[in-house]
């Protein structure tokens, strides 16, 4: 299996990623060959499994809540200095709406 | 004092004994780690003003009588992976080139409250994705036991540092095994915690219910110590287990007579014949300590690398949507709208194994595909994790290869990701399983490649495995 151009195109739309050429090509042979791996999950009957979404361990229903008590956080000017283009205390991004 | 063969117990002695200062001791392991680096490119960046820094508050507190900590004096690599406040962490990323992160992560906070001296950064696959560390922006890292093999990946930097000698210990993460592999490419002691061992507030996400931080040393006693001072329940990681933590150097006290161990036949049929001869010997040496071996059957594993895939890239796919050219990154220069921004800086940004991960995981997750593949994925985990379950209803520990074959050449996987995902397969059920394992030495091939031996025990079982590693190593770890 490989996937198509179109379909490589798709999945790079959902992912926000934009490929060159090249990478649609050589993504769309690697992914059809991964997934054909994959297909071998399907020789095992899962319709009487419960899914597993991570680890659990027992534990009181609002173990996980910690006390409702103020604390010092990291302030706008430090979450803001990593930016590409801050500004007036702000992520500025390019215009999204039309006036 | 030699710098490159340093334990922990040897610092200990010499701070205390006043041999040397913390300060003595960091100033000369920076010496000794940026002169060894460019041989390797372990490190990514050296922060030699916070070592020295460390190092002074260590001397302080000795001087005033006061405890230094456990990890007191003790030059450590962080992987770049794990954010420390005003210190660069790329995560071996184009993208985050020039993040200094704000906060620092918990097992970095703790590490240093004990007396340990961070170094630098390590540096690793991006964002943690790679089992070689050559998909990292900023140059592979090379093995320093064969300078033209890979050590393993993801967190080559941190174990090709140990095994170096240019860090006694350092901080790693695992997701699929990217501790414990490179720990056996590069012949150090490798340790992923049981989940939720460590807390992983800092610990940039790469497959949420994957991520683990782990420990790697030269020896098990080392290791062990670093999981000391960071594991335990902390409150700003709602995933961080509440299980209280044992003392592990007390309970490796070398009583392993009748311990009862598992091979698990899957994982000794396809095995590379040099390395399966090592753990063999390595099997041997354990009988000799008096443990029981028995063979049993984990029937699952065929499938573990195919529900694996699924699960930490769409994972992946997921957590990796916030690098969007908007609050951290880098932004590509001359993006019109704002979702040609979003395409164009992570087109830019991301190096192809990445861009293979989050198309991967992105198809997975994508309509009409979530039953057949995601949600398949983790039922399939579920059966995964019951084999391990139900092996310990008959055995204290699993004994297993931790990669089928040593350290390869660079370059010779990097033509084929299904491959390079292939050699995943004896480390990644652990992770699945959320089951404590580590890496410790078995000797070396012919051509003088070090091999690993996993051990995995129970949830919360870290002490059993380290007894039995311990034990193992002292009794010489099948080497020469």
């Amino acid at each position: 299996m490989k996937l198509t151009e179109e379909q490589v195109r798709y999945v790079a739309g959902l992912a926000n990623l934009k490929l060159t050429a090249e990478e649609v090509r050589r993504f769309g042979a690697d992914l059809g060959e991964i997934l054909t791996y994959m297909d071998k999950l399907n020789e095992l009957d899962t319709g009487a499994v419960e899914p597993m979404a991570q680890v659990l361990y027992l534990a009181e229903e609002t173990a996980t809540l910690r006390a409702d008590q103020e604390r010092s956080v990291v302030g706008a000017e430090a979450a803001l200095a990593n930016a590409p283009l801050p500004g007036a205390g702000f992520f500025k991004v390019p215009k999204v709406v039309e006036r | 004092m030699e710098i490159a063969s340093l334990t922990i117990d040897q610092i200990r002695e010499g701070l205390a004994a006043r041999r040397f200062s913390a300060l003595e001791l960091a100033t000369q392991a920076l010496e000794f780690a940026q002169a060894a680096n460019p041989k390797t490119n372990a490190y990514l960046h050296f922060c030699p003003e916070r070592a020295l820094a460390a190092a002074r508050r260590v001397d302080a507190a000795l001087a005033r009588g006061d405890d230094p900590g456990a990890l007191a004096g003790v030059p450590v690599a962080v992987k770049d992976v794990i954010v420390t406040k005003g210190v660069r962490t790329t995560c071996g990323s184009r993208l985050l080139a020039q993040y200094v992160p704000p906060y620092d992560a918990t097992a970095v906070i703790r590490l240093e409250q004990a007396g340990g001296v961070i170094l630098g950064k390590a540096n690793c696959d991006e964002f943690a994705m790679g089992s070689s560390n050559e998909n990292s922006a900023f140059g592979p890292v090379r093995n320093p036991v064969a300078l033209d093999r890979v050590p393993g990946g993801s967190s080559g930097g941190s174990a090709a540092a140990v095994a170096q000698g240019a860090a006694v210990v350092a901080l790693g993460s695992d997701t699929g095994g990217s501790v414990r592999q490179p720990a056996s490419f590069c012949g150090v002691v490798g340790v992923t915690p049981t989940y939720g061992r460590v807390s992983r507030y800092g610990l940039v996400a790469f497959a949420s219910s994957l991520d683990h931080i782990g420990q790697l040393g030269r020896t098990v006693r080392d290791a062990a110590r670093l999981l000391q001072v960071v594991a335990g329940r902390d409150e700003m990681d709602s995933t961080s287990a509440f299980a209280p933590v044992p003392d592990y150097l007390a309970l490796a006290d070398g009583r392993v007579r009748g311990m009862k161990l598992g091979l698990p036949r899957e994982y000794f049929k396809d095995l590379a014949s040099e390395t399966g001869d090592l753990i063999a010997r390595g099997v041997d040496l354990l009988r000799r300590l008096g443990c029981e071996v028995r063979e049993i059957s984990l029937p699952h594993t065929p499938y573990a690398i195919a529900c694996y895939y699924i699960i930490c890239t769409a994972e992946a796919s997921s957590n990796l949507a916030r690098y969007d050219g908007m609050r951290y990154t880098t932004r590509s220069a001359g993006s019109e709208t704002l979702s040609d921004m979003y395409r164009n800086t992570r087109g830019e940004g991301f190096g192809a194994e990445c861009k293979r991960r989050i198309m991967l995981g992105a198809y997975v997750l994508s309509s009409g595909y979530y039953d057949a593949y995601y949600l398949k994925a983790q039922k399939v985990r579920t059966l995964i994790a019951r084999d391990f379950s139900e092996a310990f209803r008959e055995v204290d520990a699993i004994v297993t290869p931790v990669s089928p074959f040593p350290a390869f050449k660079l370059g010779e996987k990097l033509d084929d990701p299904l491959q390079m995902y292939l050699s995943d397969i004896y480390t990644i059920t652990g992770d699945l399983a959320g089951i404590p394992c580590l890496s410790v030495p078995c000797g070396s091939t012919a051509a003088g490649l070090p091999v690993g031996m996993q051990i995995l025990t129970r949830h919360f079982d870290e002490a059993g495995m380290f007894r039995l590693a311990d034990a193992f190593q002292r009794a010489g770890g099948c080497a020469g």
